[in-house]
């Protein structure tokens, strides 16, 4: 298995349960907008504590209630692109895309810088600053920055909101070839059934 | 700057001075307060917040007396630094320094507070998960971000101080050379027969400073926002 999830968490009124496990390779979580989808990836990745649960990645425990395990981010070794990217705005795409790299341990820096941008298709953005990019642009570098951490695991929230249907072709042959060739367990969130059925293996409805 | 007499370049030199070391020794502590009112959350988290502020809304004839009693020979602050020092800050330019100071603080705690609030908190997750500890995240990502409000409030408080009077001449009096900064030299010249022309030229110079405060903080908040950020105040 890749992901197997069981936690709780309260939000404010609200009650968060979500119980799944997942083989190897690309699942999606999906669901309505506002069912906790995102807050299940941030749990995942150890930016928001659940309160009770536990998170195993490829065999690995992330957080465990009952054994008072909790990783903390730095340590979960996942890549994780949010919404709409995220990039730092006051560093250049190289920079941003260097950030993780350069925290990597070197036997966790499986993806040449080279290679990497190369295969993302962003060698001419390098020197840009993020307020300049398009929202494809944005996005691609966004996930060049979480591969470049040296992830064992890639978590995708949204990847493919708010592009125009080109960019939206484009990421998705991106992300298959990343599950391709990479061979990485990728959870990716989406309310969105055509892109769902096209990209994903295991489907987890939320909600 | 000819036209300048020695004493009131000293006024000049006196009052930089006084408001460079008030906001240098002040500004981590400004930083301190608003990094606890931004992100944390406590019980007694108003009451700080209007402590901060007291010397905002009180009189400053006030808090220099409230310094008075604090500092002075018998104060409780005031016995400390003369047992760890073995000096007073009565009536010397230290004194100037801290009242300026904690005049500067509420203005420099809002405008830091307000720049730590429009960080991305999620722009510091991600730091994280790419493998960067909390200090690391705070150096990288917060702080580079939340320097444009960071400049502000400086210069914010550099001006602040620059024109304290009130808190000061009740607090460490009127003393040249010590405590007679630029307000409190104009003040001074406009009881004597025959100073007007000394104030106009203090008067100018006190212009000149606040006006070249503005720019230089003007100046680095674009350059700032410009590497990235754009949080401009």
């Amino acid at each position: 298995m890749s992901f197997e999830v069981d936690l709780e968490v309260r939000r404010g009124e609200r009650l968060l349960r979500a119980q799944f496990s997942a083989p190897f390779g690309l699942t999606a979580l999906f669901g309505p907008s506002g069912a906790g989808k995102t807050s299940i990836l941030d749990m995942i990745a150890g930016l928001l504590r659940p309160d009770r649960g536990r998170i195993l990645v490829a065999g690995e425990v992330l957080f465990d209630s009952e054994r008072g395990i909790n990783l903390p981010p730095e340590k979960r070794s996942c890549g994780y692109v949010l919404q709409d990217g995220r990039l730092f705005p006051h560093r250049r795409v190289r920079e941003n895309l260097l950030y993780g790299w350069n925290l990597a341990p070197a036997d966790r820096r499986r993806l040449d810088f080279d290679v990497a941008v190369g295969f993302l298709g962003i060698e001419h953005l390098l020197e840009r600053m993020p307020y300049s990019l398009s929202g494809g642009e944005a996005r691609r570098v966004a996930i060049g920055r979480a591969l470049l951490s040296g992830p064992r695991f890639l978590l995708m929230d949204e990847p493919l909101s708010s592009l125009d249907s080109n960019r939206r072709d484009e990421i998705m042959t991106l992300i298959e070839r990343i599950r391709d060739e990479l061979s990485m367990p990728i959870l990716f969130v989406s309310h969105d059934r055509s892109e769902v059925e096209r990209l994903a293996e295991t489907v987890i409805e939320i909600g | 700057m000819n036209w300048l007499s020695p004493e009131e370049l000293a006024i000049v030199a006196l009052s930089l001075k006084v408001s460079v070391v008030a906001i240098g020794a002040i500004l981590p502590v400004a930083f301190g307060l608003a990094w606890v009112l931004a992100r944390t959350r406590f019980p007694g988290k108003l009451l700080l917040d209007a402590l901060v502020h007291l010397p905002l809304v009180l009189p400053p004839v006030v808090t220099g007396w409230l310094l008075l009693i604090a500092f002075g020979t018998n104060g409780p602050i005031g016995k400390m630094i003369s047992t760890v020092f073995g000096a007073s800050v009565m009536f010397r330019w230290t004194g100037a320094a801290i009242a300026a100071a904690v005049m500067a603080l509420p203005l420099m705690v809002r405008a830091i507070r307000l720049s730590l609030e429009n960080v991305d908190r999620r722009l510091e997750g991600v730091a994280r998960t790419l493998g960067a500890g909390p200090w690391r995240t705070f150096f990288s990502v917060t702080l580079p971000l939340a320097m444009p409000g960071v400049l502000a409030a400086s210069v914010l408080g550099f001006a602040r101080s620059i024109g304290e009077f009130g808190a000061t001449i009740t607090f460490v009096s009127n003393i040249p050379g010590e405590t007679r900064t630029l307000p409190l030299a104009i003040y001074t010249n406009l009881q004597v027969p025959g100073g007007e022309d000394a104030v106009t030229r203090l008067a100018l110079i006190s212009v000149a400073l606040s006006l070249g405060a503005l720019a230089i903080s003007e100046f680095l908040v674009r350059r700032s926002s410009r590497q990235g950020g754009g949080h401009v105040l």
